[in-house]
């Protein structure tokens, strides 16, 4: 597939938007700071993919909003798995020739509005007579079934929220920066066994967006493109009472897919950027994506493996449980991951995203000019799965590198 | 198709039976869809595949929710009643119980309670207080 990169990226009033912006004015705005990051301008996008909850005809608006009349656009909602999709979808089109300009945004005032009517659930007939609370109990069953099968103990959950804390703590703009122990977690109020408040992501504004085109295009830019090493989606179920399995997320899908294709594994990773709406989430997806076996993520996120100076970099802006997260947190982790290309000097970036009930995954592979340079021309005979990624089939490649 | 997947499913639970669909597969099928046309009725017997405790803010109760794989090889979400919210452990066996529901009219609810509670498994008509647990 034609190779593409993120040229651009911003976010726009994330924490407390100001009063009166609309969730669309949060999306223009970082739509349009994206767009100044590239050195491009609104008349040069000519394909836009939005989706948010607030908006549920995001890409039109956004289209009205910035006064563009895009000759291709996409709105897949598939929550915070969206934006990490549309990267995949965006590269699509790039190669079909449907646009070469591909603009992603998003936006929201849910804490400004409130979440109730912010992120309206669907009501389920067989779910709504136990009066699930949606999304949190559904993440909470999840991590009952691991804590049972493995030993995860809500300590190791604990490790999660702390370690993001501390890395929000080096990020001036993070929500919460306050000193956070694993006490702290544990005596915070209870929300739903086995989580409390500090197990759960923040209620936040804000908006981020993202600008990808195709690598020759690219080259021509004011900034050193950020190269799409590898993109992928899969999807296991719509509700929680239908996940096959409650500890295997269709991650160990996406994350094959993604990892093939870059012909990368998760040892060559700098960075991990993985959708933490409740501090069961990146345990499951450092499982499912290989970088430790099943069951074994308590343990690796335990004595701050995770956290600043831990063996490996998660969630660097402090993620959703500490930094923001403005209801779908895809596009936020994927600017940090062009970040920590860009600023931080890593090659190999992972942005995971996670969307309704652990029911969508999608998963972006970033890298930098030299990751892009390093990987092979021509086509492996044959690819190694990541560890644990028992669910996804083998895969020969059949994609030419794309980026030179 | 005659009638909706809900329609059977919401008659059978004013029988009080928890009813299923059996695909063409031969596999059972739960939430009821459009599609197969077999329906079976549950025996009852459960085990508890995942559970958690609601803490609202505030006054309001704690309540149990659990995903039950119930011994025909389907999987619901339900509560169990009858015990304390957070004695309910996975692994637990279960046996189908039934809540009024909300309004007058309305079918009851398939809820479980603990499978030793000491009261009749028929899935045609106990009440769920007859347990004498917590």
């Amino acid at each position: 597939m034609t190779g593409v990169a993120v040229v651009g990226a911003a976010e726009a009033q994330m924490g407390k938007a100001l009063p009166g912006l609309s969730a669309a004015d949060v999306m223009a705005e970082a739509a349009r700071a994206a767009l100044a990051d590239a050195g491009l301008t609104i008349s040069d996008v000519d394909g836009v993919f939005a989706a948010a909850t607030q908006l549920p005809w995001a890409s039109v608006t956004l289209a009205e909003e910035l006064g563009i009349r895009p000759r291709h656009t996409d709105s897949t909602m598939i929550g915070g798995a969206s934006a990490m999709a549309h990267v995949n979808h965006a590269r699509a089109a790039i190669a079909a020739g449907l646009c070469e300009v591909a603009l992603i945004a998003y936006g929201s005032t849910q804490r400004s509005v409130g979440r109730a009517s912010a992120s309206v659930q669907e009501i389920d007939p067989w779910e709504a007579p136990y009066r699930p609370p949606l999304p949190v109990a559904a993440y909470a069953l999840a991590a009952s079934r691991h804590m049972h099968e493995y030993g995860t103990t809500a300590e190791q959950l604990a490790w999660v929220a702390v370690s993001a804390r501390q890395w929000a703590q080096r990020r001036a703009g993070a929500w919460s920066r306050d000193e956070l122990t694993l006490e702290d977690v544990a005596a915070a109020p209870r929300v739903c066994d086995p989580f409390g408040v500090r197990d759960c992501c923040l209620v936040t504004d804000g908006g981020a967006a993202i600008v990808v085109t195709s690598v020759a295009r690219a080259r021509a830019l004011r900034r050193p493109p950020v190269f799409v090493l590898g993109a992928a989606e899969a999807q296991s179920h719509r509700h929680i009472s239908s996940m096959p399995d409650l500890t295997v997320t269709a991650a160990v899908a996406s994350g094959a897919r993604a990892f093939a294709e870059a012909r990368l594994r998760p040892a060559d990773v700098d960075s991990a950027q993985l959708y933490d709406a409740f501090t069961i989430t990146p345990i499951l997806f450092l499982e499912d994506l290989g970088f430790c076996e099943k069951g074994e993520g308590g343990a690796f996120v335990a004595g701050g493996a995770i956290a600043p100076g831990g063996k490996l970099r998660v969630n660097t802006s402090g993620g959703g449980l500490s930094y923001g997260h403005p209801g779908m947190n895809g596009l936020p982790l994927l600017v940090e991951a062009v970040r920590e290309v860009r600023e931080e000097g890593k090659n190999v970036v992972l942005a995971h995203g996670n969307g309704g009930v652990l029911s969508a995954q999608a998963t972006v592979l970033l890298g930098s000019e030299a990751a892009a340079g390093q990987r092979p021309r021509t086509k492996a005979t044959r690819l190694r799965e990541p560890a644990g990624a028992t669910m996804g089939r083998r895969r020969r490649a059949t994609k030419q590198a794309g980026a030179r | 198709m005659e009638r909706s997947p809900t329609d059977v499913y919401t008659e059978h639970c004013h029988r009080r039976e928890l009813a299923y669909q059996v695909g063409d597969d031969g596999r059972p099928v739960f939430r009821p869809r459009v599609g197969p046309s077999v329906w079976r009725v549950s025996a009852g017997g459960g085990t508890v595949y995942a559970t958690t405790v609601a803490r609202p803010r505030g006054d309001g109760e704690a309540y149990n929710i659990v995903l039950v794989d119930l011994d025909e090889g389907f999987r619901m979400m339900s509560t169990v009643v009858s015990v304390a919210p957070d004695d309910v452990v996975v692994g637990a066996r279960v046996r189908l119980a039934w809540r009024e529901g909300e309004a007058e009219g309305d079918a009851p609810v398939p809820v479980f309670v603990p499978a030793d509670a000491g009261i009749a498994s028929s899935p045609g008509g106990e009440r769920r207080e007859d347990g004498d647990a917590a």
